[in-house]
């Protein structure tokens, strides 16, 4: 924990540290693969969508001794369509039928109950017509949009367009991924997976927010000052509030562990599991996102500002001049800095559009002292 | 990796200008650090009011959803008639839910909840250990309401035959209480009429001989009973019961007449089995409460205006003549004939003939009687209602007209057993989660992290308190969708905890001291702390307003769990925070509070020390 604390401690003073935007080609590639990979997957694949999404019927019987494909024959004769089984972890069975209406499904579970010899009372039903899901989806897509467009709006208030274009590119990037994942694998979608999906939203812009206060803070009077470069200054952001954002995320996902423990491993399968699972898929790549995808992106946009085109020419002015002045040998404790030795020459001049920047500068840079009180 | 021990020139300038733009913060928060008892009292306080309020109200236990206590929950949707884009409105669902309501109630069933969800929806759900069959049957056919005209009344139930008053015996008066009420007099005939709106008139013509009236046939049979029964102070069933043998009327008569002396409709299952299935072309026996509570029987002719003849229905209050509230029907055109040609007929007939039942699915609502031919096309119903009565009856004569039918969209049965299991599984998958929270805020953060568990303590105390008092006061209910929300809650409440302790550590990490530290780490960690549970609560939000179903439930606890976050960050552990900090414990930076600046690494100041700053943990460096 000492450990984890110094750690923190370093980070904040940018000791050490992740050149998250200077890298940031790499990740934008990684998440470039990923969705694409995620949207290939819907396409080819499709969505796996549940009962309550087609219509249909799903049974829960209690515990019985009649086995799963038994039960199959046997609710698909009921049924005269194609139904799927599961056993579930309380021995009972879960009989999922699609394609029928509310009232075909009421004699299927009479029959059901006849053939499972047990009591119909004991069968939970869950009856879904199949408007209902598009209901359900339909209403769940309007959210998704008015949500949407609101927290762009209040994000352009709160902070700038920059940050709210970069939050908006960040949270499609974690619903494409997550709705990729469920794709990939066949999870089943059911309206615990749009639940888990909505929150995500929230949740994954939370974290984004956090990150982005900071930029937001430490950059207030960049223009200012010659030492850093917006970029710097917010792969510093990142680096500072990484603690918070894994110890966020730890927190969070340890909750859903839980739920997703249970949900899986003592009720088999239901909403429970259905919300857990979206949600820790989501988290986990809203977390990525986040750190790696939002910051450098506004990063990115911020870099184009003329304000900050010339903010980073005089930056690079300085430090090239400065670093003239350490091979002199005037300070030998800059000269054996190695990022300052790797000062590209050629780096000096108005250099436009993305710096390939040694990650080490930063940490270099970013130390404060005693001496500052 | 070599770093220089020197530090570039100037490098600490960003935070120097940071804190000024800090500064002026910290006079807010100035006051908040003076009085830090005060916040605590508060929260302590509502926690106490909520606490208290909980018991008082007896309401220990939030009220459970259908998937955890078991039950049948049923969802509706409307389906407007061709031609009726506009008919899903507030109005017309109200009026449904309210109709509803009344029949799954009908039943028997004392817990069942009807409400509108989302704009075209109804959610019907029926608590176990009922007919979960036979309620789908009642709220899922569409309702029926007709105007039928009454052959023959009188109280039912024991005690009301045994009052010499009860029996429709006011034949002579001519103004029979339609609802044979006790005092059958002038009173009574005022208590409820139909007249046409422009008839004030009290006195009911009753010149006409029932007898030859064509309204129908066993009409006529009935007629002579209803008049031998108000010359006879005994109950009119074995007089009319009589008379229609005399009359010869044919067997279906007798059978309704039979029926009709046995038919007890104090008894539920009486009132529900009495005229069922009867096609509005026949007669049939229907229950009815009049204005005194009392249960009174009916046999009444077939129908002869439907609901859908209605235009629309209003409870009006009548300023004019003083009567107080009253009904005011408007009819189609069609409607209006038939009801003009039903009063014409109808006024002409003695008590109790000259009314019209109005039965909304075998039940008798009203029973307003007739003086004269009610034609142009409205009509009202006066008497001494009161506003929640006339309302009422509005509601119901506007449902025969409501151009909505409602379909099954789901139905879900959960057994008792399935449901204490889910409920059971939430619980352990909360306190699992809670308990790993608590696991890691300890290891990491150590005694600041009791602050942080006292904190998501409070804030469980206070959900919990809130969840069960908004049962009664709102019908909520707790579902399992929500109890997903709350457990996912608990990541983002511990999560304004963590902001805080961050920020806090930071500045001590600067060099200051734990008192300070907390100070000025509050106005940073508290913009930071709104600005992402806004966006949280933003997401409850448009969910909430914006979906149906299950979505919402979470939607609501998420919502309710973030407000409870922003409150108890702000009037809990801030305060507690500002007081700690004052023991020695924290303010001392003990190595086991978390806040030790050497295990955070923080350079001492330098103001304070002359000696050499320490190089930070050499080993990693």
């Amino acid at each position: 924990m000492s450990k984890l604390g110094t750690l923190g401690a370093r980070l904040h003073r940018g000791e050490v540290g992740y050149d998250f935007v200077g890298k940031r080609f790499i990740w934008y590639g990684v998440s470039v693969l990923i969705t694409v990979l995620a949207i290939v997957g819907l396409a080819v694949r499709g969505l796996n969508m549940g009962i309550e999404f087609q219509g249909g019927a799903v049974f829960t019987t209690p515990e019985t001794k009649i086995s799963a494909s038994q039960a199959e024959t046997y609710a698909e004769d009921a049924a005269g369509h194609d139904a799927i089984v599961q056993e579930l972890g309380s021995g009972g069975l879960r009989i999922q039928v699609s394609g029928v209406d509310t009232a075909k499904s009421d004699q299927i579970k009479e029959q059901l109950a006849q053939d499972l010899k047990v009591d119909a009372e004991k069968i939970n039903a869950d009856l879904v017509g199949p408007s209902w899901g598009d209901q359900i989806a339909n209403k769940a897509w309007q959210g998704l949009g008015i949500f949407l467009v609101l927290v762009v709006i209040y994000l352009a208030i709160a902070f700038e367009w920059r940050m709210a274009l970069a939050a908006f590119v960040a949270l499609i990037h974690d619903i494409t991924i997550t709705v990729g994942i469920y794709a990939l694998v066949g999870f089943e979608v059911t309206p615990g997976t749009v639940i888990g999906l909505l929150t995500i939203l929230g949740y994954s812009l939370y974290d984004t927010v956090v990150v982005f206060d900071s930029l937001k803070e430490q950059t207030k009077d960049l223009t200012k000052q010659t030492r850093w470069t917006y970029s710097e200054i917010a792969n510093r952001s990142i680096n500072g509030t990484l603690v918070r954002s894994i110890n966020t995320t730890v927190v969070a996902l340890l909750p859903v562990a839980g739920l997703l423990f249970i949900g899986g491993g003592v009720l088999g399968a239901g909403m429970l599991n259905d919300i857990s699972l979206s949600l820790f898929v989501g988290l986990a790549a809203g977390a990525y996102s986040s750190i790696f995808i939002a910051t450098p992106l506004v990063a990115d946009l911020k870099e184009r500002e003329p304000k900050m085109k010339a903010l980073k020419k005089r930056v690079l002015a300085k430090r090239a001049q400065s670093a003239g002045q350490d091979q002199d040998g005037t300070d030998p404790a800059e000269a054996g800095d190695e990022p300052y030795g790797d000062e590209p020459e050629d780096a000096t001049p108005a250099v436009v559009g993305p710096r390939h920047q040694p990650a080490s500068r930063t940490r270099g840079r970013g130390r404060p002292s005693g001496k500052r009180r | 990796m070599a770093r220089p021990s020197a530090r570039p020139p100037g490098a600490g300038r960003p935070e120097r200008e940071y804190e000024k733009v800090a500064a002026p913060k910290k006079g807010r928060s100035a006051s908040a650090q003076s009085r830090p008892g005060r916040a605590l009292a508060l929260i302590l306080i509502a926690l106490v009011a909520l606490t208290g309020g909980m018991f008082l109200s007896g309401h220990t236990t939030p009220r459970l959803g259908i998937d955890l206590a078991g039950g049948t929950s049923i969802t509706l949707t409307a389906v407007s008639e061709p031609g009726q884009a506009n008919a899903i409105n507030k109005t017309n669902m109200d009026t449904a839910v309210e109709i509803m309501e009344r029949r799954v109630n009908g039943l028997g069933v004392s817990e069942a909840e009807v409400q509108t969800q989302g704009r075209e929806n109804i959610i019907v759900n029926i608590p176990k250990g009922t007919n979960s069959a036979q309620a789908r049957e009642q709220v899922g056919t569409t309702a029926k309401l007709y105007f039928r005209p009454v052959v023959a009344t009188e109280v039912s139930g024991t005690d009301a035959t045994a009052s010499p008053s009860a029996s429709p015996s006011a034949g002579s008066s001519g103004s029979a209480s339609p609802s044979a009420s006790p005092s059958a007099d002038e009173s009574a005939a005022d208590e409820e009429k139909a007249s046409s709106s422009s008839s004030g008139s009290a006195t009911p013509s009753a010149s006409a001989t029932s007898q030859g009236r064509a309204i129908t046939d066993g009409l006529k049979a009935d007629a002579t009973p209803s008049g031998s029964a108000s010359a006879s102070t005994e109950a009119s069933p074995s007089a009319s019961a009589s008379t229609s043998a005399d009359t010869g009327s044919d067997a279906a008569t007798a059978d309704l007449q039979a029926a009709y002396t046995k038919l007890d409709c104090t008894k539920a299952d009486q009132r529900s089995e009495a005229g069922k299935g009867v096609k509005p072309e026949d007669s049939t026996l229907a229950c009815g409460q009049n204005a005194q509570g009392q249960w009174q029987k009916y046999i009444l002719g077939p129908a002869e205006v439907d609901g859908t003849d209605v235009d629309k229905a209003q409870a009006v209050f009548d300023t004019q003549s003083a009567a107080g509230w009253k009904v005011t029907m408007d009819f189609t055109s069609g409607g209006a004939k038939k009801f003009a040609d039903i009063t014409g007929k109808l006024a002409q007939n003695q008590s109790p003939q000259n009314q019209f039942a109005i039965v909304l699915d075998g039940d008798v609502v009203s029973d307003p009687y007739v003086n004269q031919s009610i034609t142009g096309g409205n009509a009202e119903i006066s008497g001494s209602f009161t506003q929640e009565e006339a309302q009422g009856l509005s509601n119901m004569l506007s449902y025969g007209a409501l151009p909505l039918t409602f379909k099954e969209s789901s139905v879900t049965t959960v057994t008792a057993a399935l449901g204490g299991e889910q409920l059971h599984a939430g619980l352990i998958a909360g306190a699992i989660g809670l308990a790993l929270v608590v696991i890691y805020l300890l290891v990491y953060y150590r005694g600041l992290s009791l602050i942080a568990i006292a904190s998501l303590l409070v804030s469980a105390a206070l959900t919990y308190t809130i969840m069960s008092l908004l049962g009664p006061a709102i019908g909520f209910a707790l579902n399992l969708p929500a109890v997903c929300g709350a457990i996912v809650a608990i990541g983002i409440t511990a999560d304004s905890f963590i902001v805080y302790f961050e920020r806090v550590r930071d500045e001590i990490r600067e060099g200051r001291s734990l008192r300070p530290a907390v100070e000025r780490a509050w106005p940073r960690a508290r913009r930071t702390i709104l600005v992402s549970d806004f966006v949280s609560f933003l997401a409850a939000a448009v969910l909430f307003i914006v979906t149906v179903g299950k979505v919402q439930g979470f939607a609501f606890t998420l919502g309710l769990t973030t407000l409870l976050d922003v409150v108890v960050v702000f009037l809990f552990t801030k305060p507690l925070l500002t007081l700690l900090a004052r023991t020695k414990f924290f303010g001392g930076g003990h190595k086991w509070s978390g806040l030790d600046p050497k295990r955070l690494g923080a350079r001492p100041p330098l103001r304070r020390t002359r000696r050499p700053a320490v190089p930070v943990d050499p080993k990693e460096a």
